[in-house]
């Protein structure tokens, strides 16, 4: 099912020419409402009329996301607050959150995008969605709620929290649809064995999780333990919140990104050059009907590809690859670049092995060395060196073949390598800087 | 005819070998034979104890990572030629020896070979076979 046919699925030569008169209006109106892009603009000598092709949109400079900080909490806006009738902001883990503003059309946008979203995700009128992204400041809540409403499901707004009532009222109201991150979902699944009962016995039929990267492997644990079709969605409170982009349940393989709406690049997080298509880097996002707070070449610092080849859903719009890390956590390894998750996808594929972990970068001679940290548990532990050596001859084959660069394993004894419940700490670089 | 052998990881650092050590010491557990096989970056440690199960549980709850395995001891005639008749008899089998260790048991009065067969089953029988006296664990420990 498709919900906005004209263009979710336009000629993909209709949607460019639509993509390149909007993006011609938005950075006219960015130019002349919002100083901080009238100074970008002239500093880096482009005139908003010169940008009249979708190629001129590389001449534009990015917008960081020190730059809403930079401008918190409304510098940033194009439209005066009397316009504004919804403000969403950021977790804001280091310093200020960002801080974002919707006119009344964005809302209605977005709520259009939501609604799509939701369809591609197999959602339907008659679903009941069990709603338990968090309502608030966060833009998931909210963001998913008027998009359910707008396809005309019954939404419950959950919120998140309380995992025991939650189980009750997903079971007791028969829900269908499930919107959480995917690691919650797991969590509710856990929960309700503890319980007592078994949550593949309640309605649910299909999740749509996101706001936090998850791997194809967690995917299919989702999906046995839970016992639903689980469906990625992308979404930035910057860029609008979730309904950025999503996963169709036909291909469940890349998410489309709305390009009536987003015009998506991917650049090499170092030099900032535009990569060719297909190649992995980082997502840089144009918005081209916002509104409140328009924005131009936003660096996400996500880190995927955009694949271009036609998707068997029948809709145009190109997909981004599910996010594979954050262009922060990158590192150049004998100069090339490696993100932590790739190497965590590698151990969690292998029976046994903890998601525990660490990599020692260091420098020898002008080699760079890469040491991967794998703890040993009962699962993995044999009395025969062997076997042992054979775990990481395996580990080390299967990174050699994922990124190409030789590491060398060391086993540790279990419990040995830090556990934090936030961000953890996955690198440490010995090299000379 | 099968004994309890318990393996630990231990990774090449100062002080594990001792951890070891004080946490089974403390928990009045009798080592009676140790091997120990090292890589680069860790070893494993193969102990015959007096008390397989509570040595067990004390590594674990000491935060090692610990398996329980069975091998063979072999009583070994102490003179010269002794090792190599029984390891003629495991030549003439299919049998695999994934690795040995020795030691002089004080009650057994001979030498004791501990092996770990990858087919303990059929080793066992062999060995029995061809006359070769193989010690169980109350022999072993002179219970």
């Amino acid at each position: 099912m498709i919900w906005d046919d004209e263009f979710e699925t336009m000629p993909r030569e209709t949607l460019q020419s639509l993509q390149a008169k909007r993006l011609q209006q938005v950075a006219e109106r960015v130019y002349a409402l919002v100083p901080f892009y009238k100074q970008q603009f002239d500093k880096a000598g482009v005139k908003p009329e010169k940008i009249k092709s979708l190629d001129d949109l590389q001449r534009l400079p990015f917008t960081l996301k020190q730059d809403m900080r930079d401008n918190y909490p409304y510098g940033l806006f194009a439209r005066p607050l009397d316009q504004i009738v919804r403000i969403h902001a950021s977790s804001g883990t280091t310093g200020k959150p960002t801080v974002v503003g919707y006119t009344r059309r964005d809302i209605e946008n977005w709520t259009e995008l939501m609604a799509r979203s939701f369809v591609a995700a197999g959602a339907n009128r008659g679903d009941i969605l069990h709603n338990a992204y968090g309502y608030g400041l966060f833009t998931g809540g909210l963001g998913a709620h008027y998009g359910a409403e707008r396809i005309g499901a019954s939404v419950i707004p959950m919120s998140g929290g309380n995992t025991k009532k939650q189980l009750m009222i997903m079971r007791d109201f028969g829900s269908t649809l499930l919107t959480c991150t995917p690691s919650y979902s797991l969590y509710l699944a856990e929960a309700a064995a503890e319980e007592g009962f078994d949550i593949r016995s309640f309605k649910l039929r299909i999740g749509i999780l996101g706001a936090e990267p998850w791997s194809e492997k967690m995917r299919n644990e989702i999906e046995a333990k839970v016992g639903i079709k689980a469906v990625d969605i992308y979404g930035l409170s910057e860029i609008l919140g979730p309904g950025v982009g999503i996963e169709c349940i036909e291909a469940q393989s890349g998410l489309h990104i709305w390009e009536d709406h987003f015009i998506p690049e991917i650049i090499d997080p170092i030099t900032g050059d535009l990569l060719p298509e297909g190649e992995q880097g980082e997502l840089v996002i144009t918005t081209i009907t916002k509104e409140g707070i328009p924005l131009i070449r936003y660096r996400t610092r996500d880190i995927t590809r955009i694949i271009a080849e036609p998707c068997i859903c029948g809709r145009t719009h190109r997909r981004l690859e599910r996010m594979c890390g954050r262009s922060d956590d990158m590192l150049i390894i004998r100069g090339v670049n490696v993100y932590p998750s790739q190497i965590e996808s590698v151990l969690m594929n292998i029976d046994g092995v903890e998601p525990h972990y660490m990599l020692i970068v260091d420098r020898e001679g002008t080699l760079d060395t890469l040491e991967v940290q794998v703890e040993v548990n009962e699962q993995t532990f044999s009395d025969e060196i062997k076997i042992l050596q054979g775990l990481s001859r395996r580990i080390e084959k299967e990174i050699k073949d994922l990124l190409g660069i030789s590491c060398r394993t060391r086993l540790v004894e279990p419990k040995t390598i830090a556990r934090s419940e936030g961000k953890a700490q996955r690198v440490i670089d010995n090299r000379p800087k | 005819m099968k004994v309890k052998q318990i393996s630990i990881f231990i990774e090449n650092k100062s002080g594990r070998l001792a951890e070891v050590t004080r946490l089974l010491g403390e928990k009045g557990v009798n080592i009676q034979a140790l091997s120990l096989a090292d890589t680069s970056d860790f070893g494993i440690l193969r102990l015959l104890v007096d008390n397989t199960d509570v040595a067990l549980e004390t590594l674990k709850e000491g935060g090692f990572t610990v398996n329980k395995t069975e091998v063979v001891a072999v009583e070994v005639p102490d003179q010269p030629g002794g090792l190599c008749e029984i390891l003629q008899v495991l030549d003439k089998t299919e049998v695999n020896v994934e690795y040995m260790y020795a030691f002089v048991a004080r009650n057994v009065g001979n030498a004791v070979i501990i092996f770990r067969f990858d087919e303990i089953d059929s080793a066992i029988e062999t060995l029995q076979k061809e006359g070769v006296n193989l010690l169980t664990r109350e022999q072993l420990y002179g219970l």
